[in-house]
């Protein structure tokens, strides 16, 4: 097992907020867009530097769903940013269709996904969001890791013609990407190459796959880890080569199974490659007010979950 | 400059044979929506024969040009027949609406690449926020032009439409002109009766709003100098709303001020009817 050094660790949301301010600098185009939540998305900078290419546009996120399509007509490129929650299920039906079915390239920018928001509770926990955002025609769905990925992935979708969900989170977690690695929309990660069982994981469960492939390895078990930043459009042959060498795969995610990275892996091994699949994620179910921490353990999102269902895979290969 | 700028009596034409095609079309499909985009004709026909700037080449930044919006997207006929007629595309195409693989889907979208069309509609109350972002990025831009958009009556029922016209007034969006199509109908009945909007015009005002009222937005005489002076009213620091009284079905007899023809097609007989009263003008398709 590979190890991942880290010096810090840092929200994603930072990450974003990161990312925004250097977009800002490189690219005349770019613009942004806030419901009311400039300080919990960190766009605090960007507004400081280019405070004429900022537009606050109170609580009100269907109207800013609709705005940020129309800035795309005299070619600006806007990022919007509030809460998961707002960013998507709130705007279901503006994204859909001013965005969406519109192919307008604005890039919604959604912290505070998951679980790992806290305390607030379910009303705030959206673990819908990406689901809701790849059942969409034209949308590419995005979910980085850690800080320097978040930073990476802003900036690329800056580059990308078409709209995009950009999905981070509010805790701390070890910042391990290299700060220098070129983000590929689409393209997986390899982080650790293993023999007996394919972990695939996106978002803040990167991390957790990883300590899981520690305590697998004490276990004997070489696990193959892999990110999979991009949920749509996902990298099929990144993960049929994985599966086609471990014959049995475990997917992670903090989701709902239904409509997730589980769900689209499924169906990718169910066509091409049925082969044992286990998924970690969220049971049909909301989530709760409580510490990330507990959060993660109750609705079995940690390392531990993650070995277990190694096993329980394992067992079925 | 528009690239017609015709008077009055050019307009009627046009407004003639717009007529003409939307009953066609929808006859044709046996479906969409003669009522609303018979009563928008007129103003459908002079912004893009009269009052905008605006090239029938078709560019979807539309930069150096004035931008048309159509919120409430089921009167797509009336669009469809006006952009035909100013040149976006071949008339003959409007003889594809609604059907299988067309460039004229029931509701206007971008998908088809129609000219024209910047952003798909349909789903009611999401024109506005649209409209105003491209104002914005019209004065990033340093582009003096105009952004238009058009809503039903009804419409303003939804939440979104007033999400924007707060936003509009806060930030001083002022080359942009909302109109609104005050016909008092909607899919199911008066909208006195579905669900009151009270005082208009003091709504609007009170979000911080310029208003002004057409009488009659199906007689040029009418429309025109309110159109004139909506522009006029433009870089003052205020967003621009008209309230434009028409008739639903207006241009047919028996189509007239009746929310029954929101969404229902004539059938031959009728269609022969209300050609009778629908001069050709410029050739049907």
């Amino acid at each position: 097992m590979k190890d991942f050094p880290y010096s810090e660790s840092k929200d994603t949301r930072s990450g974003f907020g990161a990312g925004l301010l250097e977009l800002g600098r490189t690219n005349p185009n770019v613009v942004a867009l806030c419901a009311d939540l400039v300080g919990s998305l960190k766009m605090g900078d960007f507004i400081k530097e280019f405070p004429e290419r900022f537009f606050q546009v109170g609580i009100a996120e269907a109207n800013m769903i609709g705005l940020a399509a129309g800035m795309t007509i005299g070619g600006k490129i806007p990022f919007t940013g509030t809460f998961a929650n707002f960013s998507t299920g709130r705007v279901y039906d503006q994204i859909r269709q001013s965005v969406a079915y519109s192919s307008k390239n604005v890039k919604i920018c959604a912290s505070h996904a998951g679980l790992t928001l806290g305390e607030d509770g379910a009303t705030h926990q959206i673990l819908e969001d990406i689901g809701m955002m790849k059942m969409l025609p034209h949308m590419t769905v995005i979910n980085p890791c850690d800080f320097n990925q978040t930073k990476a992935a802003t900036i690329a979708i800056a580059d990308h013609q078409g709209p995009v969900y950009l999905r981070f989170g509010r805790p701390v977690v070890p910042n391990f990407t290299p700060a220098d690695q070129k983000f590929e929309i689409g393209k997986a990660v390899m982080l650790n190459e293993g023999k007996d069982v394919t972990i695939i994981a996106t978002g803040h469960l990167v991390w957790k796959a990883i300590l899981a492939g520690k305590l697998l390895a004490e276990q004997g078990i070489d696990a193959e880890i892999i990110n999979i930043h991009t949920i749509k459009p996902l990298d099929t042959e990144a993960i049929l080569a994985s599966v086609s060498k471990t014959r049995c795969v475990v997917t992670a995610e903090e989701h709902q199974f239904n409509g997730g990275l589980g769900e689209s892996v499924a169906r990718l091994l169910a066509q091409q490659l049925p082969l044992p699949l286990e998924l970690v994620g969220v049971d049909d179910s909301f989530g709760e007010s409580g510490t990330p921490e507990q959060l993660m353990e109750k609705y079995g999102l940690n390392e531990q979950s993650i070995v277990a269902a190694v096993q329980r895979v394992m067992a079925r290969k | 400059m528009n690239p017609f700028n015709y008077d009055t009596e050019q307009l009627l034409n046009v407004a003639h044979q717009v007529r003409r095609d939307i009953v066609r079309m929808v006859h044709a499909v046996n479906s969409g929506h003669p009522g609303g985009s018979l009563g928008c004709t007129e103003f459908l026909v002079s912004l893009y024969f009269k009052q905008m700037t605006h090239k029938p080449e078709f560019d979807m930044n539309g930069v150096g040009e004035d931008l048309f919006f159509l919120s409430n997207g089921h009167i797509s006929p009336v669009w469809y027949s006006t952009l035909a007629r100013a040149g976006y595309f071949d008339p003959k195409e409007l003889a594809t609406f609604r059907k299988l693989n067309s460039r004229l889907q029931g509701h206007p979208a971008t998908e088809e690449n129609l000219p024209g069309i910047r952003i798909a509609s349909g789903s009611l109350g999401q024109g506005p926020s649209v409209a105003i972002g491209a104002a914005q990025v019209k004065k990033l831009n340093g582009d003096d032009k105009l952004v238009y958009v058009l809503t039903g009556d009804g419409e303003l029922e939804e939440g979104q439409v007033w999400e924007a016209a707060m936003y509009a007034a806060h930030h001083k969006v002022d080359n942009f002109i909302w109109t609104v199509d005050y016909n008092g109908q909607q899919i199911d009945g008066p909208v006195d009766a579905v669900m009151s909007l009270g005082n208009l015009r003091a709504k609007f005002e009170a979000f911080g709003w310029k208003v002004l009222g057409c009488e009659n937005g199906n007689d040029f005489a009418q429309l025109l100098p309110v159109l004139d002076e909506a522009k006029a009213l433009s870089g003052q620091g205020q967003p621009i709303c008209i309230l434009m009284n028409t008739q639903m079905g207006f241009g047919v007899d028996f189509m007239m001020g009746s929310h029954k023809w929101h969404g229902v097609a004539p059938n031959d007989a009728q269609l022969q009817e209300a050609l009778l009263q629908l001069k050709e003008t410029l050739n049907d398709y």
